[in-house]
């Protein structure tokens, strides 16, 4: 982010930020587009992967992408018991009973990340991320790059997966119609956990690479759930290539309006954005009406 | 046609919480043959169905399927047997494509190995899914989406089809062409079993019908006893 080059810097980095956003929003996407539930937790549950990451990389020396291999599975794990142990449970209380189980669950979450990891801030950092490229004039990190294009495969491999295997087709029909989707052989129940622990992948390798990209302390969990909101808000739910694509907007109207009106008012401009696509589009730039 | 039973229903009993849809009920199904619920609005013919499917459970009695009893079996089992249920009101997967719902029907595992045999039997019952089958299933007409429920139902490679209400809302012509077209599918072996609440169009295309009121079974028998029987004539042909 050096040197004069105009509005250049700030589109670019606003492009990669936004492909962060985007996969740390797709599994919160993924998961509202099936089950109908906001998790709340969702945040806190990436943020849990970057710590993870955090103490494989730290400890035990793993390189972060290499972490993968152990965080994905916890996290699946983990996605897996909370919504066939706690949420489908909830689900048969009420509507709302869900909801407060995930306000629990980001709690608990949060007071936990402190208790193991202490409350200040963290990051992790490679020989990789700490590099650079350039466009012109300017010099990016190679670290934002790798958020962008990362991002992308894993929302073209999730989109492919709920097109054309069985078990994503499975998820769709029944996001889309739960007795029908009974009618055709599928086992519902196992299906709605297995869709939360997919998401849960996704917020997994979310986590890793938010570890590389910012700080992040305990509580970090709230402000990557507002701003996965914002996408999902601006991209329009239930469509994955529009989770992307809010992604993107919102990095840009970050960083444009950093540019142009200073670092304090960049998330004044994103909730006006949110704010401004709620008004016209409520259910989003590419998401279904319902 | 006088085979043994594909399907026997023992006097079951089903709740909604605490109202009774259904009393006592007991039906039996042969194979090969086709069969009429008929009834009102009310009468439990989607219940008995939902029932048989595993979505209900039976507070009593019993469902036996091919000598096996099935009673408590969860929905995706009684699929994965070879019961398939065409729900009321089409019920389609709206957002996804035609060939996606048809492939959604060979979702067990009995039915995946043969997908692409049935996929072409499906072409054949209803040659216009072909020419659909790229196009979202929400733009098809009224026709067209039962036509291709009953096309994902057949995916599954079903012994017994149970059909809910599928003339609501299409017209004469349409409904007709889907009898002449399950009139083939029965004949190629399978079993079906239709809800209607036309009682004249129904007593006409079965071979046996259970007259449904009030969530019990108040009169079965062949079409030909049916249309004899005087309560029925009295009550759904005015004569």
């Amino acid at each position: 982010m050096t040197g004069d080059s105009g509005l250049l810097s700030p589109i670019i980095i606003g492009l990669l930020y936004g492909g962060l956003y985007a996969m740390i929003a797709l599994g919160l996407s993924m998961v509202f587009g099936v089950m109908r539930l906001i998790n709340l937790a969702h945040g806190d549950l990436v943020i849990l992967g970057s710590y993870l990451s955090f103490t494989l990389w730290s400890y035990l020396g793993f390189d972060p992408i290499v972490s993968l291999i152990l965080t994905i599975p916890v996290l699946f794990g983990l996605g897996f018991v909370i919504q066939q142990y706690l949420m489908r449970r909830a689900f048969a209380i009420s509507a709302e009973a869900p909801l407060i189980i995930a306000f629990g669950i980001s709690l608990i979450l949060q007071n936990f990340n402190q208790i193991i990891w202490q409350p200040q801030s963290r990051g992790i950092s490679t020989t990789y991320s700490m590099a650079s490229f350039n466009i012109g004039p300017a010099q990016f990190p190679v670290s934002y790059l790798l958020d962008f294009v990362v991002a992308l495969v894993v929302m073209l491999v999730l989109r492919e997966f709920l097109r054309r295997t069985y078990m994503g087709r499975a998820i769709t029909a029944a996001s889309q119609d739960n007795k029908a989707a009974q009618l055709m052989g599928v086992n519902t129940r196992m299906i709605y956990g297995f869709a939360f622990a997919i998401a849960m992948i996704s917020a997994a390798i979310a986590g890793t690479f938010l570890g590389m990209t910012f700080p992040f302390t305990p509580l970090s969990g709230t402000q990557f759930l507002i701003i996965a909101f914002g996408v999902v808000i601006i991209g329009g739910l239930g469509s994955l290539f529009g989770t992307f694509l809010g992604g993107l907007i919102l990095g840009l109207v970050q960083t444009l309006a950093g540019y142009f009106f200073g670092a304090a008012a960049q998330m004044f401009f994103v909730y006006l954005a949110v704010l401004i696509v709620l008004a016209i589009r409520p259910q989003g730039l590419l998401g279904v009406k319902r | 046609m006088a085979q043994e039973a594909l399907l026997k229903v023992n006097s079951i009993d089903v709740f909604h919480g605490s109202f009774q849809a259904l009393w006592n009920i007991s039906l039996e199904v042969r194979k090969g043959e086709m069969l009429a619920l008929i009834g009102a609005n009310t009468s439990g013919k989607s219940t008995l169905l939902d029932t048989i499917s595993g979505l209900n459970h039976p507070a009593g009695g019993s469902i036996q399927f091919e000598g096996r009893n099935i009673t408590n079996l969860d929905p995706y089992k009684i699929v994965d047997a070879g019961i398939t249920q065409i729900p009321e009101g089409r019920r389609i997967f709206p957002d996804m494509s035609v060939l996606s719902n048809l492939i959604m029907g060979s979702y067990t595992p009995r039915a995946r190995s043969k997908r692409e045999e049935n996929l072409k039997k499906v072409y054949r019952h209803f040659p216009i899914l072909l020419k659909r089958k790229n196009q979202v299933a929400k733009t098809l007409s009224g026709g067209e989406q039962q036509m291709l429920v009953i096309g994902r139902g057949l995916m599954s490679e079903p012994k017994l089809m149970m059909i809910d209400e599928m003339s609501l809302g299409l017209a004469p012509i349409i409904i007709n062409e889907i009898f002449r077209t399950l009139k083939e599918i029965r004949d190629t072996g399978l079993t079906i079993i239709f809800v209607e609440q036309n009682v004249r169009k129904s007593i006409q295309e079965a071979d046996r019908a259970y007259i449904l009121e009030n969530g019990r079974v108040s009169l079965c028998g062949t079409s030909q006893e049916l249309c004899e029987e005087e309560k029925v004539r009295k009550a759904y042909f005015g004569i």
